[in-house]
């Protein structure tokens, strides 16, 4: 940097002198102007607005001017860096969104490729149908009880009022465990696989407090061959309710708030009589067809394949529980009444979800599975 | 019970024009099952005439025996002359009465009859057997009357072709309901008017001049009646509207006496036996039979006696099994080749049985031979005990009626009526069941409706009729009211429950489990729970694996799998089989359910009163005999654990995925799992992780997994390289942390150091891990193991691991001193604890 020198003359500074600063100015706007990329730019930057560019140097030799020269040589510095600075920017901002337009074309991808790199799971829609009744009745207060599948025949049986010489209690319909133990007679062992999840619901009797709100589902077991509406092995959901002053008519709003809950609102249940031996009444519970809502019966123009046209689909038994019942739970039957209701999750999706044969649901094919996802 | 509408008409005068539907509207709102309403001889149009033979030609030059007859039918064909007709069937001659459909009729299946050429000749018409009118499945000849019938009289009224059959499923507590009287009861009462009861006859009293008789086990049988009719015509036939009846009913006319008990316990519900006099000899007994005492029932299946059978004897031994089928020996001759037409047989002289048997001796009695017949299907359910001395009567009545035969005036009886039950209740207990009010009028004259007699006001004295064996407690009365009101009159209301506490611990990690694998790509898929030793073997389980101690049926579906699982390996294994087999080729599937774990030891259950409520120490007893059955997690995985795509290749399922899902599971149940390498069938000896948990203080093995056992894999067929893994789900969750404690989160700079530890082969990855953590200290944010390196500058049997350690401190930022002091810090525990040094 040159020192101050008063001998100097100033408007001997030939890099002061306003027409080489206009000069310097335009040059590096044309500069500017001309740069066809970032890295001409950059090129152009150095040249015209880095250290050893003509206005940074004609900036140096102000301080040699004479005070009175100095500002006015300054502000004309000023000005011509300050033009070439904005310009520079501008051209920067324009030429870097002309790069990003092209750089972002070339990556454009294909959103339509498909990823099923980790195919989908899902739950069994046996599970999943179990579960969102449990829902249902929990929310209105219930509990979710469960129990052994091996259980003792006193629990599923006796207990229930099934008396030692009904049908039920024969190797056509239960399935019989096994006495191992040395010595005992084959059939001595008094267990079974439970036939319907009522045992659960005995269990509840005797151990909780009363009042009682239980919903019990579960595997049960019947001695029928698979085929495509049987199956040995299938799910069932019970519900329990014992409290003081219950009656029929609590169950029957019970029913029609679970299928409303399940089917949409305007279902109902109707009751039929029928004979259980731990219900007195007992009742066979049928829904209206939620698919057609009876509008198929009589109307051969307009069949339901749901109900087969019936306008009625038959859900499963239910009715008041047989004081017997309560008394071999220890429950006082003067001051305590109660209702349970019972039905089999297969059947129930298979008219939900149109499924024609049981064995889909059996097999574990996941092609059946997949579709139902994580909640139905 | 099939109940056709015209015979249910003769007890209850029904409206004019009421249709087999209507009927089967009201037995349905009162509780009973009509399962189809049969219209017969819908499809069926005439002229359909009674034709008398006149003349038969035998065609011949056919394959087959073929008649051209000439028929009479009166003037049905307008002309009053003979009607020529083609006939294949040889059962009948000239003079006999035959069904002939002219020309311009229909047979059922819309079989429409013209008059055509066939075998040479113009047949106007066909003369018709049994099946061809719907009657029945008898085809061996063509119908031939019995005499009587006037050439040319409709036959379609004269057979009662046209009628409704309700078919009525009877629920075990209404045995009155297998009955036409029963049910005429529930019809009458349906439509509110009156019924005659075809019980409600005129019984000469017991005397002593009857069959004599001899019953050993009065309550086995509580009442026996014989009667006696002499004279019977051997030749004597059913007449028409009888096997008519009995065909719409379901069953067979096999002979008049026989025809004419079947009609009786079809008409009032006593089942009745009818022995041929001559075929007997000295008094009938009723007692228990001897071990081993044989009989040869009416099936012609000769049977071996338990001592529980109750049985009918005469001198010579059993002659019937009580209560559910006779004897072959003292068989009514039976003409079962001629349905509808009787040859001269040699009876004359018929003893008549009715009997009540008590139910569970005939249960046990028809299952043990199985053999449930009409009759032990009565007494199973109850039959009106009252009904037998109706019954005997209504039989005689027929056989001197149809027979021409005698009543002789004996009369046995032994026993008598029974004491009634009585039911004390509160008028307004049906009320009270049903949350209705009916009022004490309306109850009373529903429960007079059913049969009772009912005293009292506020509390009401019923007494059930006899038939209503069922009604014993205030609860059945209840229902009778409830449901002859309508169970469609109940009203909805909802109860309104206490508070409940929503799922419980296990049943929310049931839950998260599945949905936890669900997300993780597995599919759920539950399997039948039935195992045999062959699944075993091919788990190439050891001989005294304990998995091979199942728990057994008595009665499996099928032999080979009497067993029920131990693991749920066999059956997810046959699940992913099944799906490969159907071409899926990447498959990651799972299951949650039970196991049955048996010691072998455990007490047989027994079996309470049901009078009271066990106590605490009989239902810890009745707990004890049941084998454990803990809940366990299992997934199974095959083909690709990732597909390959565009993405790149795919990227094999393996042991370690197996691991991840246990670990996935363990994380959904809170708890921290250990993994350690372990040699256990069924997995392959190298590549098996036994995992475990910290269970009150103790480490505790939860499960298994990693890739299959080669040999398992081929014995069972799977697909090369097939992973696994089982679990505990109740270990797991008694293992949960319970409730999360939240970390302090640090806003200070983390520092990362990796290290290149090298150890000898064998060492597991998770003991170096370990060590690194615990000699890190607390600055250890956390420690990742990025890479796994085997080569030759190591040397064999050397693996070097590399792991990034990333630090960070709580309240400032870690200098490069204190970093190095836990890097070393940490090394030098990784290497005293496994001998590991620091890469060079």
């Amino acid at each position: 940097m040159s020192a101050p020198n008063k001998s100097y003359d100033p408007v001997e500074v030939e890099a002061l002198k306003p027409e080489r600063i206009d000069a310097a100015r335009d040059e590096a706007l044309a500069a500017i102007a001309a740069a066809d990329g970032l890295d001409a730019l950059r090129e152009v930057r150095t040249a015209h607005s880095g250290d050893r560019s003509p206005l940074a140097l004609a900036n140096r030799e102000i301080g040699a001017l004479p005070p009175q020269a100095k500002a006015d040589a300054g502000r004309r510095v000023g000005q011509a860096r300050g033009a070439v600075s904005k310009a520079f920017a501008a051209r920067q901002e324009q030429l870097e969104r002309e790069r990003d337009e092209r750089v972002l074309v070339e990556e454009a991808v294909d959103v339509t490729l498909p990823w099923d790199r980790v195919p989908a799971g899902a739950r069994h829609p046996l599970t999943t149908l179990s579960e969102r009744v449990e829902d249902i009745f929990v929310a209105m207060g219930y509990e979710v009880a469960e129990g052994p599948e091996v259980e003792a025949d006193w629990f599923n049986f006796d207990a229930l009022n099934i008396g030692p010489d009904h049908p039920a209690r024969t190797t056509q319909d239960t399935f019989f465990v096994a006495d191992d133990r040395e010595g005992a007679a084959p059939d001595a062992s008094g267990l079974v696989l439970r036939t319907h999840t009522s045992p659960v619901q005995i269990r509840s009797m005797l151990t909780r407090e009363l009042p009682l709100y239980l919903i019990c589902p579960g595997r049960v077991y019947r001695t029928d061959e698979l085929d495509a509406t049987h199956t040995p092995v299938f799910n069932q959901v019970e519900l329990i309710a014992i409290d003081e002053g219950l009656t029929m008519s609590d169950l029957k709003g019970t029913l029609d708030h679970m299928v409303q809950s399940l089917f949409g609102p305007g279902t109902h249940t109707r009751l039929r009589p029928n004979h259980f031996p731990f219900t007195e009444p007992s009742a066979e519970m049928d829904m209206l067809c939620f698919r057609c809502r009876g509008a198929s019966v009589g109307n051969p123009d307009r069949p339901c394949r749901t109900c087969s046209s019936e306008g009625w689909i038959e859900l499963g038994g239910c009715g008041v529980i047989n004081p017997r019942v309560l008394v071999a739970c220890g429950i006082d039957p003067d001051r305590y009444s109660g209702f349970a209701a019972g039905f089999g999750l297969e059947r129930m999706l298979m008219f939900r979800h149109n499924i024609v044969d049981m064995r889909d649901m059996i097999e574990g094919d996941v092609r059946f599975t997949r579709p139902f996802g994580m909640e139905i | 019970m099939r109940a056709p509408l015209s015979w249910l008409r003769e007890y209850v005068d029904l409206p004019d024009g009421t249709t087999g539907r209507d009927v089967a509207t009201r037995l349905i709102a009162a509780g009973l099952e009509v399962e189809t309403v049969e219209r017969l001889g819908d499809d069926l149009t005439g002229p359909l005439v009674v034709g008398r033979v006149l003349a038969v030609e035998e065609l011949t030059g056919f394959k087959k025996p073929i008649r051209w007859c000439q028929v009479d039918v009166g003037a049905a064909n307008g002309t009053g002359e003979p009607q020529n007709i083609v006939c294949g069937a040889t059962n009948f001659r000239p003079g006999d009465h035959v069904v002939v459909i002219l020309p311009g009729g229909v047979l059922p299946g819309g079989f429409a009859i013209s008059a055509r050429k066939t075998y040479g000749k113009v047949s106007e018409g066909m003369i018709c057997s049994a099946r061809e009118l719907g009657l029945g499945d008898d085809h061996d000849g063509i119908i031939v009357l019995p005499p009587g019938h006037e050439p040319g009289t409709d036959a379609i009224a004269l057979l009662e072709l046209v009628d409704e059959v309700l078919d009525i499923a009877v629920t075990p507590d209404r045995g009155y309901c297998l009955s036409m009287r029963g049910l005429a009861r529930e019809t009458a009462t349906a439509y509110g008017l009156p019924l005659r009861d075809p019980a409600l006859l005129d019984v000469p009293a017991p005397n002593a001049d009857g069959y004599p008789a001899r019953v050993e086990d009065p309550e086995a049988c509580d009442r026996l009646v014989l009667r006696g009719v002499t004279g019977v015509r051997p030749d004597a036939v059913s007449p028409l509207w009888l096997t008519r009846r009995l065909q719409k009913a379901g069953m067979r006319p096999i002979s008049l006496a026989v025809d004419i008990t079947n009609y009786v316990m079809l008409e009032i519900g006593q089942p009745l036996h009818a022995y041929d006099h001559a075929r007997l000899s000295g008094p009938i007994g009723v007692r228990r039979a001897t071990a081993g005492e044989r009989l040869t029932t009416l099936d012609d299946v000769k049977r071996v006696l338990d001592a529980e059978d109750l049985v009918i004897t005469d001198d010579s031994g059993p002659v019937a099994l009580a209560g559910v089928m006779g004897g072959a020996d003292t068989e009514i001759a039976e003409t079962a080749e001629q349905p509808l037409v009787g040859q001269p047989q040699g009876t004359t002289g018929i003893v008549l049985e009715a009997a009540h048997f008590a139910p569970v001796p005939v249960a046990r009695s028809a299952r043990r031979h199985k053999l449930a017949s009409e009759a032990s299907r009565r007494f199973e359910r109850g039959v009106d005990p009252e009904a037998a001395p109706a019954a005997a009567q209504r039989a005689v009545d027929l056989l001197v009626l149809l027979a021409g035969g005698t009543a002789h005036p004996g009369v046995t009886e032994v026993g008598g009526p029974g004491t009634p039950t009585r039911i004390t209740v509160p008028a307004d207990h049906p009320d009270a069941v049903a949350g209705v009010t009916y009022g004490r009028e309306t109850v009373v004259r529903r429960l007079q409706e059913v049969g009772c007699t009912v005293t009292g006001s506020d509390v009401l004295t019923v007494t059930p009729p006899s038939w209503r064996p069922d009604l014993t407690d205030p609860n059945d009365l209840a229902e009778e009211v409830i449901r002859l009101e309508g169970y469609e009159a109940l009203p909805s209301r909802l109860p309104r429950p206490p508070a409940g506490r929503g799922l419980t611990g296990r049943q929310r990690l049931h839950r998260r489990t599945g949905r936890a694998l669900a997300g993780a790509g597995y599919v759920e898929a539950p399997n039948y729970p039935f195992t045999g030793p062959a699944q075993y073997d091919a788990l190439g389980l050891a001989a005294d694996d304990p998995r091979r101690r199942t728990v057994r049926l008595v009665n499996p579906l099928d032999d080979t799998e009497s067993g029920l699982r131990t693991t749920l390996l066999p059956g997810l294994l046959e699940a992913l089989r099944r799906n490969h087999g159907r071409g899926a080729q990447d498959l990651a599937l799972f299951e949650t359910g039970l196991v049955f774990l048996a010691e072998g030891d455990e007490p047989a259950a027994f079996r309470p009163a049901v009078t009271a409520r066990p106590s605490d120490e009989e239902i810890a007893a009745l707990n004890s005999a049941l084998p454990r059955q803990p809940r366990r997690v299992a997934v199974v995985l095959a083909g690709g654990r990732e597909q390959n795509g565009w993405w790149g290749p795919a990227r094999p399922a393996t042991w370690a995925d197996a691991v991840e899902a246990a670990r996935t599971v363990a994380r959904a149940a809170g708890a921290e799992l250990h993994v350690e390498n372990a040699t256990y069938a069924p997995w392959h000896p190298g590549r098996c992780a036994a995992l475990s948990v910290d269970l009150d203080g103790e480490r505790t093995l939860v499960g298994h997994a990693g890739e299959l056992h080669p040999r398992v894999v081929k014995a069972l067929g799977l697909p090369d390289r097939t992973c696994a893994m089982e679990a505990d789900l109740d270990l797991l969750e008694r293992a949960g942390a319970g409730v999360v404690e939240a970390p302090r989160i640090a806003s200070f700079p983390v520092a990362t150091q990796d290290v290149a530890l090298v150890v000898d082969a064998d060492v597991p990855s998770a003991e170096v891990e370990a060590a690194l953590r615990d000699g890190a200290g607390e600055l250890l944010e956390s420690l990742r193991l990025f890479d796994v390196f085997t080569g030759e500058q190591l040397g064999t049997g050397r693996k070097s691991l590399a792991y990034a350690l990333r630090f960070r401190a709580a309240d400032r930022t870690l200098t490069a001193d204190e970093l190095t002091a836990a890097r070393e810090a940490a090394v030098a525990a990784a290497a005293e604890r496994t001998g590991a040094s620091l890469r060079a």
